[in-house]
């Protein structure tokens, strides 16, 4: 700031943080690269910029995952400092920076439940877990985007077990061989029902091609 | 293309391999082609299902990102013939290594705990260096909020609300209050120093509008302030430039002012 110069013109805000997630069409996926690319620079600014387009669907993804608000926020730390560090490595031409980002968000979420010793998860049943992730009182409302919705359409078109396995893989961290018991599938499917889980949801949205 | 490795694809990508399937399938990656168009188009799907967890994070979150990646230096790009796949990590994937490199990697392959716990060690040192950024217990050893400066302890509230005014240069200001610490702090960010001979004053507007000294700063910079006095009662906090001395009110007007609304006490 610049003390001999007039009052600031900026209206004082209620922070950053409180600014409504910019949906995807909000933010570019060009300009989230771009954000990368200058963090990867050092450029704490763009960081911070970076941060506020993502850090819903980060943390989001953490509180899914390892359901304690409390650890996802620890997770959700980790990741972004991680990103920042890593930054320079984002290649755009592998991939989107949002897909980049999330994919290190929820790697760390998964090494977070299977590293800790995971009785207070482990033992409760799939049945019981999933209906609580959705009414987690703890959360506060999920912030529904058009983008959200389309998800939610393409899901449907998925098979029942497609889904499932999906589900109990990506929000809930579980791995393909555990699914497969989950779900009673043979041993070796539940990675099959995945993959053509994702594949669908891919051909659906039309994004990756 | 190995059919039976290319069908841990979808697995791989929602982390649902245990270490071993992932280390294979890492090893496999960067000498297959298809396997690597499929990882990346199936991580665009993956990516999506995250939009509908989407929840905003709590304040402290953002706080301590930006406080402590001020003491990270990013890696220097990759420069090796071999581009990798995910680059997620720089001691992650063995994929993401120059060939050479990567039979040194399989050797010292350590088990996710170990990577845990260096991961730990790290983010304990980024919490001392950052000043004291702390607003979680990373080593659940609860008397460490007994170590902290107030200042600390208003920024590490569970309550804590604040109010950021960025400014075109790059500075920026925050207030970040506690109504169960009974305290706010003001951070600064890169601030520009105060005209010489003058200080910048700190100042808690209460509610019938007056506004009282909270303290001072004789430097620009980056600075952690507790303000003196009730700032549960506070409607806002100004900075004014004022004689190195202080005043008891105001000489000039604000070159920022923080709204704080209601404290929620």
């Amino acid at each position: 700031m610049n003390p001999t110069g007039p009052a600031s013109s900026e209206p004082p805000h209620g922070g950053l943080a409180s600014v409504p997630e910019p949906t995807q069409a909000g933010s570019t996926a060009a300009d989230l690269a771009q954000l990368l690319r200058l963090s990867g620079r050092g450029d704490e600014a763009a960081f911070a910029q970076l941060y506020d387009a993502t850090c819903a669907r980060a943390y989001g993804l953490a509180v899914r995952v390892v359901r304690d608000p409390s650890q996802a926020e620890e997770v959700a730390q980790e990741a972004f400092l991680e990103i920042w560090r890593t930054a320079s490595r984002f290649d755009a031409a592998k991939g989107s920076a949002v897909s980049w980002i999330l994919t290190l968000v929820h790697r760390k979420a998964v090494d977070r439940v299977r590293s800790a010793e995971a009785s207070t998860r482990r033992d409760t049943t799939y049945h019981q877990s999933s209906q609580t992730v959705e009414h987690d009182s703890t959360a506060e409302a999920a912030q529904a985007s058009m983008e959200a919705r389309r998800v939610r359409q393409a899901m449907d078109s998925l098979t029942q077990v497609q889904r499932e396995a999906l589900e109990l893989a990506y929000f809930k961290g579980y791995t393909h061989t555990e699914v497969a018991k989950m779900l009673d599938l043979p041993v070796g499917t539940a990675k099959t029902r995945i993959r053509d889980g994702l594949i669908r949801l891919r051909d659906t949205m039309g994004v990756g091609q | 293309m190995n059919e039976s490795l290319h069908a841990l694809s979808g697995a791989y990508v929602v982390d649902a391999l245990d270490d071993e399937e992932r280390a294979t399938f890492e090893q496999h990656l960067p000498g297959c082609l298809d396997c690597q168009r499929e990882v990346s188009s199936l991580r665009e799907a993956t990516a999506l299902l995250a939009d509908d967890a989407a929840l905003t994070p709590p304040p402290a979150l953002r706080v301590s990102v930006l406080a402590g990646i001020k003491t990270i230096r990013p890696l220097a790009p990759e420069t090796g013939r071999h581009a990798s796949i995910t680059n997620l990590d720089a001691d992650g994937p063995a994929a993401q290594q120059p060939a050479d490199e990567r039979a040194a990697k399989v050797l010292t392959f350590r088990p996710r705990g170990a990577r845990f716990a260096r991961m730990l060690v790290a983010a304990a040192a980024v919490v001392a260096v950052a000043g004291g950024v702390v607003y979680h217990p990373w080593t659940g050893d609860s008397s460490q909020s007994s170590h902290l400066s107030a200042a600390d302890q208003v920024l590490a509230a569970s309550d804590a609300q604040q109010h950021s005014i960025e400014f075109n240069d790059g500075s920026s200001a925050t207030v970040v209050r506690s109504a169960k610490e009974g305290h706010a702090v003001l951070l600064t960010q890169k601030m520009a120093a105060p005209p010489s001979g003058k200080a910048f004053e700190l100042w808690l507007r209460d509610a019938q509008g007056v506004m009282k000294p909270a303290g001072m700063m004789t430097t620009g910079g980056d600075h952690k302030v507790l303000l003196k006095g009730n700032s549960l009662k506070a409607t806002g906090v100004g900075i004014t430039v004022e004689p190195k001395a202080g005043s008891d009110t105001p000489s000039s007007e604000p070159i920022a002012m923080f709204e704080l609304g209601k404290s929620n006490a």
